[in-house]
């Protein structure tokens, strides 16, 4: 008997979402080194940009070349990365704990960052020609040493469900928060330097911060989009999940682990940068759908996006720089409230 | 087809086990109903013979004790409230029962997307194929259910009260579709039911369930007495006959 059956739908991440999305990028990261380069003119550096690429010769002298390709460019792609890291490790943990607030600084990555970077601020005299600064060094273990006492103490007081996990994250939070805040009231003439940090930034001196990030988001970018079809047959709940053959506990501690990594990462080259986490894998649920193998690829690129075009109006915006930390939640903020309500209206 | 057999069997996570030295068999092929009053321990059981639970004696498939990985493929489980993520399509939902046979980090191939086309089809799903989960009705949400277990082409489903939020009518044809296909692959059934018309209509044998320890086992009629009901349930009934001779429970009140 013939009969014309139609594939059912399934929510794959199709090639040309795929391409289409790293064209967004492309322009994103151009558009931020082009039109984010003051002094030197847009039109210059655009010809700059022409010239590499065809090989003609560039308006610009040495040195305005030297400014656009050692400072300007592995800012914006360092805005990249850290977009890329913080958006699709805030993907994983809202998949791994099964609620959408979920953040990638929930187990204790920020607090446990905030408090060794409080500590190397005031009692780490300033050094020069370490080939990692004291500081990245003290926020990527401070971020992953957070996570880790988290993971250790919900699993000692029993069980690796994720409610147990929550309550041990608030804790250390807590705790570590509370020497962070301890160690700064004795040394008030640093509080400026902290906060600082604590809002978040990207001020790179060249190419070596993001050489130190890359790999360890590279990494964790891999193990997470590998997971990704784990990750959805997590969200059946850990008996399903069991019953099809998973083991619930290791595949949660696979991916917090790489989430944490990639976090970890982020935080050590840009300080605490809040909401990307959070806003941008719900606009890609929101545009794209529910399956994590959609959301964790275009959460990757999205949050690459979102971060340059907010490090390119933290520069830009006004005279001075902003704290990119709150670019992103004034500007994510709204954006999300109008994603939100629009696609609701949309869907039953 | 597969052959189930409990020796000895004690489940529960705290130092009381909730069920204690259940011994059973399924035959292959049949309908195995696990009923009993609140709290007797039939989600437990269910659980204990899916793995889910830690579990003291033996549970057998075809005479032998399977590993984790084994019982995937040929063990399907349907806890009673299953969790349905919001947002997931009816396709990509059931697409997830294949999980079984694939390798950690693969994808799932053509062959496995035909399987779930085919498992919408046979429940009638297939006009729902594209529509989340959460905008189905409660019944439609119980057959997507079924669909994912059905789509993990196991020979044995364990299922936890199937037909729970459903009204008579849905029950009916849920129960009614599940024993038609179970009855066209040959697929061993074992669910609970809380429902004892419904159980002694549809399963072959009962078990019941009282306090975590086997009552009474054997065929509905056998099992189902007034006496039983009465010491088990602390309930007042009378056992009826349909037409074609299944038992039914029905509750009546006591003179006053």
């Amino acid at each position: 008997m013939l009969r014309t059956r139609s594939r059912p739908p399934t929510t794959r991440l199709r090639p040309r979402t795929v391409v289409l999305a790293l064209l967004v990028l492309l322009a994103a990261m151009v558009f931020a080194l082009v039109a984010g380069s003051g002094a030197l003119g847009w039109q210059r550096v655009l010809g700059e940009l022409v010239a590499q690429v065809t090989g003609g010769t560039s308006p610009l002298s040495e040195r305005e070349a030297a400014i656009v390709w050692e400072l300007r460019a592995p800012r914006v792609l360092l805005a990249g990365l850290v977009g890329a890291a913080l958006a699709s490790a805030g993907a994983a943990f809202q998949g791994v704990f099964r609620n959408p607030l979920a953040d990638p600084y929930l187990l204790g990555a920020a607090a446990g960052a905030g408090m060794a970077a409080t500590i190397v601020v005031v009692f780490v005299p300033a050094v020069t020609g370490w080939l990692i600064g004291p500081l990245p060094l003290a926020a990527f273990a401070g971020a992953l040493g957070g996570v880790g006492l988290s993971w250790l103490l919900g699993r000692s007081a029993g069980g690796s469900g994720t409610a147990t996990l929550l309550l041990a994250g608030v804790a250390v939070t807590a705790f570590l928060t509370a020497i962070q805040t301890f160690v700064q009231q004795l040394n008030t003439d640093t509080i400026k330097q902290v906060y600082t940090w604590t809002l978040g930034g990207l001020n790179v001196t060249g190419w070596r911060d993001l050489w130190l990030a890359l790999p360890y988001v590279a990494v964790a970018a891999v193990v997470l989009c590998g997971c990704a079809r784990l990750l959805d047959v997590l969200t059946l709940g850990d008996a399903e999940a069991a019953s099809l053959g998973i083991r619930p506990g290791r595949v949660r501690l696979v991916l917090l682990a790489a989430a944490s990594l990639a976090t970890a990462a982020a935080v050590a080259v840009s300080g605490l940068i809040g909401f990307v986490g959070i806003v941008v894998p719900h606009i890609v649920r929101l545009l794209a759908g529910a399956s994590y193998r959609v959301i964790l690829p275009l959460s990757l690129i999205g949050g690459a996006v979102f971060l340059v075009l907010a490090d390119f109006v933290a520069r830009t915006a006004l005279p001075g720089e902003l704290p990119l930390g709150v670019v992103t939640a004034f500007a994510g903020a709204p954006f999300f409230a109008v994603v939100l309500r629009t696609s609701r209206g949309r869907t039953p | 087809m597969t052959e189930l057999r409990l020796r000895g069997v004690s489940a529960g996570y705290g130092a009381t086990p909730v069920v204690r030295g259940v011994s059973a068999e399924v035959s292959s092929g049949g309908w195995f109903a696990i009923v009993g009053p609140n709290g007797a321990g039939k989600s437990t059981l269910l659980k204990a013979i899916a793995g889910l639970v830690p579990c003291q004696g033996r549970v057998e498939l075809n005479g032998k004790a399977p590993s984790r990985k084994e019982k995937a493929r040929v063990l399907g489980y349907a806890p009673q409230n299953p969790v349905l993520p919001d947002g997931l399509t009816v396709t990509d939902y059931v697409l997830l029962g294949r999980t079984p046979h694939l390798g950690l980090l693969a994808r799932e191939s053509a062959a496995d997307v035909s399987i779930v086309e085919e498992t919408l089809e046979r429940l009638d799903l297939t006009a729902l194929a594209g529509r989340k989960l959460r905008t189905l009705s409660g019944g439609e949400q119980q057959r997507t259910v079924l669909a994912r277990v059905l789509a993990q082409r196991t020979s044995l489903l364990l299922l936890d009260e199937p037909t729970t939020g459903l009204d008579v009518g849905h029950a009916q044809a849920l129960l009614e579709r599940l024993d038609l296909l179970r009855r066209e692959d040959g697929t061993t059934v074992v669910s609970t039911l809380h429902d004892l018309t419904f159980a002694a209509q549809y399963a072959d044998e009962l078990l019941l369930l009282d306090g975590g320890e086997v009552a009474a086992s054997g065929k509905p009629a056998e099992v189902l007495t007034p006496q039983r009901l009465r010491d088990h349930y602390a309930a007042e009934t009378e056992v009826l006959h349909t037409a074609d001779g299944h038992p039914v429970v029905a509750p009546v009140r006591r003179p006053t």
